[in-house]
């Protein structure tokens, strides 16, 4: 599944060379994330009796599924080396859409949630179009859109400004569970299939007599996700109701399932496809790309189609997750914590540098930071500063580990 | 000498009232470095675009093996085993070697790119050329000197079974021991049967690796003779006037 360059490193030591080499290279890779999520975690689990507890870990993803969403689109966009300031509403008024189909229209789920999705994938044609074909840039476009958008959605919310939904469908994606028994069946399919891919392509490689990664450190890096994944689903599976006999909490939420979906389709079509490897050639030299033969135009609009359908999907979390949209859905913060979830994971804002997987990684740490300071009783203030501040401190990191890759 | 390979005829090109390119006649051969030179403006960079099919020239013939063909687009130059390396080598810095060499030509299994044939084919292609200097074909572009930038900028053009290679300066920004990589490169394209056109502003270049020398003078071939028939100051003056004492204004 993953993609990562394979270096020939027939040591674990050289492999840690190859890894220095490559951050030199300016390309820092997952570790900062990674490192960063469990010092924050551990952080906050010193500081508060509440944060490392079951209950709080299922609220945390169910808090970051949207932002996570939202943020997987961006990366297409990000990886052009443009911007979408306009995800978020994108995701409020497809939302919207949603919500109106369903309680105005009676639709039933299965066909406005597919409407939705076409929606958002309009908002981001035209987008694309506008920057593509025009040549407006992007950053201006988006902002005009970020605004228009937002008058969208206050029309389509109407004079009561808030709209319920009640399918229960909808709701299920965020505030229920798979069962235990269907959660740990759920976990041994992914690993089983994430394990199968990993020693295929190894093995695909040798048989061609080419190089392979050090089978030694896939073992550890292998071994090591699936202990931690398998903590998180035993966690999950514990009763984290107040009062069990009332009503039973335990189980991963469905909107996990749905995100490591979007994840293996996302990170498939960026690593093994010709469109995704074009994505890349684009944000690296959009000339040489043109040269290469690539539709560039093409993969451009492609890029903010899918931002705008991957808000879609982020629309239908925020239906679930509040049982309703409102003018705001969306709005506030929701696309700065997105961009900054693609950014602290490891996408460069300057093009050509990024993974599916930086969203979800970004995702936590911005979500980690909310709800950690909010348990802390932090002011909201206090909780934009902070993440202001770790998104600064990533587009820095970002900003110098590209001027160390150009080349003298 | 053997007959050409590919041969264009009375070639004209002009921009509005500009006349660029005066019935330009130019051979290359198989196995051979053909050197074009000539003084900036002299229609270098016009004459090579109308081999890519980049410009249309108003009047003259393409030969190919003794055929007369139509060049309209780069698609065709590119069909007829044509493959220009220009001087800013158009590669992606964020990808790999094999990413580059195969951009925009990936070779897939159904939907999926098939990394592993394209990384064999790849691998071949460079020990092909006794490419010896890249430690690893899946490092980026980034991490590449420029000499190695133009090694990999000509592997990607002889990656597919091309016939005829043309390099703009390919030497112009390297120091002395990459441009002495890169000229060995030259050399082994031309011994492996291509027919290599080297563009060059540095005789000592020309002279190195170069089989047949192609002068520019003002849009107008001032010759085309074999090294071995001309001295360096003889080139000289064919580039800066035109014309030399002792050379034929003739094809060779």
């Amino acid at each position: 599944m993953s993609t990562e360059i394979i270096h020939e490193s027939p040591t674990l030591k050289g492999a840690a060379s190859d890894y220095w080499s490559r951050v030199k290279a300016g390309d820092i890779g997952a570790l900062p994330a990674i490192l960063g999520l469990v010092a924050l975690c551990a952080i906050f689990g010193a500081m508060s009796d509440v944060f490392l507890t079951p209950g709080n870990f299922a609220n945390l993803l169910t808090q970051a599924a949207a932002v996570i969403v939202i943020a997987m689109g961006l990366v297409f966009v990000l990886l052009l080396g443009e911007i979408d300031l306009s995800a978020g509403y994108a995701a409020g008024v497809s939302g919207a859409v949603l919500v109106i189909l369903i309680t105005n229209h009676q639709f039933a789920w299965y066909i406005a949630f597919p409407i939705s999705i076409m929606v958002g994938a309009l908002l981001g044609f035209v987008l694309g179009s506008l920057v593509a074909r025009i040549g407006i840039p992007s950053f201006v476009v988006t902002l005009a859109a970020f605004l228009a958008f937002q008058g969208l959605l206050l029309l389509l919310a109407g004079e009561g400004g808030t709209i319920r939904i009640e399918d229960k469908t909808i709701l299920a994606v965020e505030n229920s569970n798979l069962s235990p028994l269907l959660s740990w069946v759920f976990f041994i399919v992914v690993a089983v299939a994430y394990v199968g891919t990993g020693l295929n392509r190894l093995n695909t490689r040798r048989r061609a007599g080419l190089k392979t990664e050090l089978v030694k450190l896939w073992v550890i890096k292998t071994s090591s996700l699936l202990v931690i994944t398998g903590g998180a689903v035993f966690a999950l599976t514990v009763e984290r109701s107040n009062n069990p006999q009332l009503v039973s909490l335990k189980g991963i939420p469905y909107v996990v399932p749905l995100i490591l979906f979007l994840l293996a389709v996302g990170t498939f079509v960026l690593g093994r496809t010709a469109f995704g490897r074009h994505i890349y050639a684009v944000g690296g030299n959009a000339e040489a790309a043109r040269r290469a033969g690539i539709n560039v135009k093409r993969v451009r609009i492609s890029a903010f189609v899918i931002c705008s359908s991957l808000a879609a999907v982020a629309g239908m979390i925020f239906a679930s997750r509040q049982n309703s949209i409102s003018p705001t859905t969306g709005g506030s913060s929701t696309l700065l914590y997105a961009v900054g979830a693609a950014v602290i994971g490891g996408t460069s804002l300057f093009g050509g540098k990024g993974k599916m997987r930086d969203a979800i990684l970004g995702g936590l740490v911005v979500a980690v930071i909310d709800n950690g300071m909010g348990l802390l009783g932090y002011a909201a203030g206090i909780k934009f500063i902070v993440t202001g501040l770790v998104l600064l401190v990533s587009a820095g990191v970002d900003a110098v580990s590209r001027r160390g890759s150009s080349v003298s | 000498m053997s007959s050409p390979i590919l041969s264009l005829r009375g070639i004209n090109k002009s921009f509005g009232p500009v006349n660029v390119l005066k019935g330009v006649d130019f051979d290359t051969y198989a196995g051979k470095v053909t050197a074009l030179v000539g003084d900036n403006g002299a229609g270098k960079s016009t004459l090579i675009k109308c081999i890519a099919g980049i410009y249309t020239p108003e009047a003259g013939d393409f030969l190919f093996e003794g055929q007369k063909v139509e060049i309209n687009g780069p698609r065709d130059a590119t069909e007829l085993g044509i493959e220009i390396v220009y001087q800013d080598l158009a590669l992606c810095d964020n990808l790999d070697i094999v990413h580059n060499m195969f951009l925009g030509r990936e070779q897939k299994k159904g939907p999926v790119l098939n990394e592993t044939s394209m990384e064999a084919l790849a691998r071949k292609t460079l020990d092909g050329l006794s490419v010896r200097t890249v430690k690893s074909i899946r490092q980026t572009v980034a991490s590449l000197s420029g000499g190695q930038r133009q090694t990999v900028a000509i592997a990607r053009a002889v990656l597919w079974n091309s016939k005829v290679v043309i390099l703009d300066e390919p030497t112009a920004a390297l120091g002395v021991a990459q441009t002495e990589q890169v000229l060995n490169l030259v050399r082994r394209l031309a011994d492996n049967g291509l027919a290599v056109v080297l563009i060059s502003h540095n005789l000592n270049d020309v002279f190195e690796v170069a089989d047949n020398i192609a002068a520019l003078y003002l849009g107008q071939m001032a010759a085309q003779v074999e090294k071995k028939d001309v001295k360096p100051q003889q080139v000289i003056e064919l580039i800066t006037t035109g014309k030399s004492a002792g050379v034929s204004g003739v094809n060779a």
